[in-house]
């Protein structure tokens, strides 16, 4: 018992080592995503900015929010599991970005061009 | 013969398990961490896809209602800083865990857990009273896109639920022994994921539907 508890002991400190739970890194990042999650649902419950800019900046912070979320919360780094824990996160971000705006930009123009009984000649334009 | 090379082998054999454990103990629950997290990237693909649906599917409204007019911002305001706070107490247990504390990481988990059900709880009232008020995903592609994307999310929050609950039973049977360590680690990842994409359904499903 007085054994195990000690090898516990032993690899909590090595285990935990690379990955820095920090209550210092948990509270910065609960801090940041509280501004920024606050923010855009303010702005868009006043509903008192311009719905462009508006729609802009809470596209933004949602961005600045996932890489807050993952450097403090997930503890991504270059250096955990020799490196492939970012390159698995780089690669999924490209596939996922392409997935999202390849199918809106698709459809987009699908909708675009089938567009009925316009009149207008939808096609040209 | 055949005795001698045997008990060679199992001479040999302690050296070469040393190694291993050796290696493990460096590593960091050797292969786990990094497949759980592939495993999460491939389930980020699976929202990505649902997202992508949904971001086709938004404005096919087919006579039905809008999301203007059938959002309640205030709610899910609520179920993001219920999802938040949650974020951070799973850290507090994290921190317990790496202190050696038991007790400490067994209340922050149940405390992570009761937000999560607060948290799946209002959801299923919000799903509850859009259907009550025929906003059903019947009702519109807009809807089975909406429904299907965050009800996906809703599943996995259930899920995360159950596992901490199973976590619950392993550290009162045998604490926070090695394996407990990296099961809670790597459902510390699948928590802390499943907030990251609720960043992504507030801000694209829920603000951007009630601007547009």
């Amino acid at each position: 018992m007085n054994d195990a508890t000690h090898t516990d002991a032993a690899h909590s400190h090595g285990d935990t080592h690379g990955h820095s739970f920090t209550l210092r890194g948990y509270v910065i990042g609960f801090l940041l995503s509280v501004v920024l999650t606050a923010i855009p649902f303010w702005m868009v419950m006043t509903g008192s900015f311009d719905p462009q800019a508006t729609a802009i900046t809470i596209i933004a912070f949602a961005v600045l929010q996932i890489l807050v979320h993952t450097v403090s919360f997930l503890h991504l780094n270059s250096s955990s599991e020799g490196g492939w824990t970012l390159m698995a996160y780089i690669f999924t971000a490209v596939i996922v970005l392409i997935v999202i705006s390849g199918s809106l930009w698709i459809m987009f123009h699908l909708n675009a061009n089938m567009m009925p009984m316009s009149g207008d000649g939808g096609f040209g334009s | 013969m055949s005795t001698t090379a045997l008990s060679e082998d199992r001479n040999a054999d302690p050296t070469f398990y040393l190694v291993e454990e050796d290696d493990h103990h460096h590593e960091t629950g050797g292969g786990t961490i990094l497949g759980f997290w592939i495993y999460l990237m491939s389930d980020a693909l699976i929202f990505a896809t649902l997202f992508a649906t949904f971001g086709v599917l938004s404005t096919s409204y087919a006579g039905g209602p809008t999301p203007r007019e059938i959002f309640e911002l205030p709610l899910v305001a609520l179920n993001t800083a219920i999802l938040l706070v949650s974020s951070i107490t799973f850290g507090f247990a994290m921190i317990a865990m790496q202190q050696g504390k038991l007790g400490g990481t067994q209340l922050w988990l149940v405390i992570t857990a009761l937000l999560g059900a607060a948290f799946v709880g209002i959801e299923l009232f919000e799903f509850g009273s859009l259907i009550h008020e025929g906003a059903t995903p019947q009702t519109s592609a807009f809807l089975s896109a909406f429904f299907t994307l965050v009800a996906t999310h809703g599943l996995h929050v259930t899920f995360g639920i159950i596992w901490v609950g199973v976590m619950l039973v392993q550290l009162a049977q045998r604490g926070l022994h090695v394996e407990n360590q990296r099961r809670l680690m790597c459902l510390s990842m699948f928590w802390h994921f499943l907030d990251v994409v609720w960043i992504g359904v507030f801000t694209f499903v829920y603000l951007l539907g009630v601007l547009r």
